[in-house]
């Protein structure tokens, strides 16, 4: 049985950042604070600190992405890291080349972080297992397990709003089975001490057990929305229409789709969030994805200043400050 | 190839006529639990207590303390050969099963080639009798090729040596094929094997609860297994003919047995060793020694399989042994193959029901010989005079750590690795052969 937490070495530092599970409060302040300064950085007119000079980071995608790579490759130029960008098709490493050859042969290349994105849950953890000890991977989404980069960017978005995290509630719609974005939001939520969390979606879009994650379920959008302090959207991927999960677009616009109607039933300065790419009048009206209550273009700011803090606490100078985590943790 | 020729080609073998003294014997076919000697003749058991007449034995050996009790028998075991080399051979797995304590075993029908004709039951015969040192029992596909359309033709199989049928792994979709199978091998008075999966729920890789809703696994909910089990069951109703569940997960899936046999259909079931002992929570952070089919469930689950093992509803303890090459098992979790390494620890893992379930070690070796055998319908697992001298001793109080390292068995995955167990087999003798002996 596994059960060691390898995501901090013995100092307690970060090592590898894989899942929200298995960091206490404190380290995830930590990462939060470590953001501020960077998410000034960004303003400034140079942009850049010498942070990671001298480090490799490679971007491992075995899934398409977009927004994701591209903050990920931004936040590591930014320290001043050298950057690798490579995208695998997974249907041609099942053909021949086997992930573990793969990444040995990336390992001779002397790089310092992998940054991972696979469709099967468990694939960051498996690399982080079986990488050379001096080797840091960042988990960019693996699955439907975890994605903690954006969990702690809606975090990060979610405090630069509501300051505290205690008395909120927060209402996560949408397709929570198959979403690694909900799973890490419901961890870090949960660790950061929000009070109340409300999963709402069909049955067929809920997974077994899930209120063991500390939330309430709801399977109407309207009761779930009452009195919200923040309304996190998820993607509905296209392809759940088909094996009889939704019986269409419309039907799930009309019942689960925040439209202003519906967001009338949270507090007025609720704010709205997407993890992106955002389906139009499926999930959500675009009046509300462009109105005043949207925070979905600063979720995408703030991911770059979260992966900036994320890669100099896991790759920078050792002793310094930025690399502890939460004191002494 | 008839038998004799078999037996020319046989390994030599070097049988050795034995005198087991000082030992406690249990033999649960016999209902004998007692200090007393055991005496070994051409292979064959001649005698309980005193050494007959004229009797002289080549060896002697001295088993104070230890258990002398038959061979193990395994009903599900995978030698991987032919077809899977690198996992396994028949060689590499019976040496294993020799460590285990085991001397009979059944291989189902999954390898490749699949058995669904009677040339591949005698390969397999002919490569256990020449290479492997434990009594190697097949049984046949009961479709063609597996793929649950065409009954094989099981009764030619029956005749080549298999001691029953099985679609292993592959459940079979259509009710309608289900039903001419079951009444087809009714017929022919042969047993099959059910491995109870709901295809349309079985796709996944981990018990749908909170351990796979935490990682984000796709789930097989535990009505993947009943109401597989329910739809055979309603159709032994209506054919009879002789039924064995495999590797029950399930509390569930109990109380359908149990009903069943309540009833009195002609239906057994047993459980593997591993989930005796593990939940869905060994999995932690995606260990893949832990991805089995059916996958590990809950404590409720687990707890409710050992007093199905107690109550004598699942009838026996199986090791499942599945060998893989490490391959197999390095890559993110649902991409790795399904199954554990288990024979060398199927007896120290069933011993622990001594201590869980307050059983007594003579009930908990009868699911591990005479019962099995009863289901395989094979003349083993007993120590009545007579009989093959298969014989398993081992010493009950001792402590020993599983290091996977250690064992014959060429597959190394075992989620037990480290783990302190209780019960270390000492000597396996086949028909009057020593085949392994750990000093």
């Amino acid at each position: 049985m596994i059960t060691k937490n390898i995501q901090l070495d013995e100092q307690g530092r970060l090592k590898h950042f894989l899942s929200i599970e298995g960091f206490k409060r404190q380290h995830l302040i930590s990462i939060l604070d470590a953001a501020e300064p960077f998410a000034n950085v960004q303003e400034q007119a140079v942009k850049k600190v010498p942070l990671l000079r001298g480090k490799t980071i490679v971007n491992l995608f075995f899934e398409a992405s977009t927004r994701t790579r591209t903050t990920f490759e931004l936040a590591a130029k930014r320290l001043s890291a050298d950057v690798l960008n490579i995208n695998i098709n997974t249907s041609a490493t099942k053909k021949g080349e086997s992930l573990l050859d793969m990444l040995h042969n990336l390992e001779s290349m002397h790089c310092d972080m992998f940054v991972v994105r696979h469709n099967q849950s468990g694939a960051a953890h498996f690399i982080a297992q079986h990488v050379s000890p001096h080797i840091s991977v960042i988990n960019a989404g693996d699955g439907c397990h975890s994605h903690p980069s954006q969990a702690m960017l809606d975090m990060f978005t979610i405090r630069r709003h509501k300051k505290e995290f205690a008395n909120l509630k927060v209402v996560i719609v949408g397709d929570i089975l198959h979403s690694r974005v909900a799973r890490s939001e419901m961890h870090a939520l949960t660790t950061l001490g929000v009070s109340e969390i409300r999963v709402v979606g069909p049955k067929t879009l809920i997974p077994t057990g899930i209120d063991t994650f500390g939330v309430h379920v709801y399977h109407n959008l309207q009761e779930a929305l009452v009195d919200a302090d923040v309304v996190i959207m998820l993607r509905l991927q296209k392809e759940r229409m088909q094996g009889a999960l939704l019986p269409s677009e419309g039907e799930y616009y009309q019942h689960y789709g925040l439209t202003e109607k519906k967001l009338a039933y949270a507090k007025p300065d609720a704010i709205v969030m997407h993890p992106g790419p955002i389906n139009r009048g499926v999930e959500i009206a675009s009046s509300i994805a462009d109105g005043p209550q949207s925070v979905i273009l600063e979720q995408v700011t703030n991911g770059i200043a979260i992966r900036m803090a994320v890669m100099s606490q896991a790759l920078g100078p050792r002793g310094s400050d930025s690399s502890r985590i939460g004191g002494n943790a | 190839m008839p038998d004799s020729h078999l037996l020319r080609l046989a390994r030599q073998s070097e049988q050795l006529d034995i005198s087991i003294i000082n030992g406690r014997i249990i033999d649960p076919a016999n209902q004998i639990d007692s200090h007393t000697d055991i005496h070994i003749q051409n292979g064959k058991i001649l005698a309980l207590g005193q050494a007959p007449d004229g009797f002289k034995a080549q060896k002697v050996i001295d088993v104070t303390d230890r258990v002398v009790c038959p061979g193990l028998v395994d009903m599900r075991v995978r030698l991987r050969e032919p077809g899977f080399e690198t996992k396994g051979t028949i060689a590499s797995e019976t040496r294993a099963a020799a460590a285990g304590g085991v001397t009979s075993l059944c291989c189902p029908p999954d390898t490749n080639p699949i058995i669904d004709n009677a040339a591949m039951v005698k390969l397999i015969r002919l490569k256990a009798a020449t290479e492997g040192v434990a009594k190697v029992y097949t049984l046949s596909a009961l479709t063609q090729q597996l793929k649950g359309e065409k009954l094989s033709e099981m009764r030619e199989l029956k005749d080549a040596g298999c001691v029953g049928t099985t679609n292993a792994l592959n459940p079979v979709k259509s009710t309608l094929i289900m039903r001419r199978a079951l009444e087809y091998a009714a017929s022919h008075n042969i047993t099959v094997f059910i491995q109870p999966f709901e295809p349309w729920l079985s796709d996944g890789c981990a018990h749908e609860g909170v351990v796979s809703t935490r990682l984000g696994l796709a789930g097989i909910p535990e009505s993947a297994e009943t109401i597989a089990i329910a739809r055979d069951l309603q159709l032994i109703e209506l054919i009879g003919g002789r039924t064995h569940f495999c590797q029950l997960s399930s509390a569930g899936s109990i109380q359908l047995i149990r009903q069943a046999q309540k009833a009195g259909l002609p239906v057994t079931a047993d459980v593997t060793s591993h989930h005796l002992h593990l939940t869905e929570m060994d999995i932690g952070f995606f260990d893949s020694n832990c991805h089995v089919l059916p996958p590990l469930r809950t404590q409720r689950d687990m707890e409710a399989l050992r007093h199905g093992v107690q109550s004598d509803i699942l009838s026996c303890i199986v090791s499942d042994h599945q060998p893989h090459d490490s391959d197999a098992k390095l890559a993110p979790f649902a991409e790795t193959e399904p199954g554990i390494s288990g024979i060398e620890t199927l007896l120290p893992l069933a011993l622990k029901l001594v201590d869980r379930q307050n059983m007594s070690l003579m009930e908990v070796i009868s699911r591990l010989t005479i019962q099995p055998a009863r289901i395989l319908n094979i003349a083993e697992g007993t120590l009545s005079t007579g009989q093959d001298a298969d014989i398993c001793i081992f010493d009950p109080e001792a402590y020993w750590r599983v290091e996977k390292e250690k064992f014959l068995s060429k597959g190394k995955n075992t989620p037990f690795h480290g783990w302190e167990l209780k019960g270390q087999v000492e000597y396996t003798i086949k028909t009057g052969e020593i085949v392994f002996s750990r000093k």
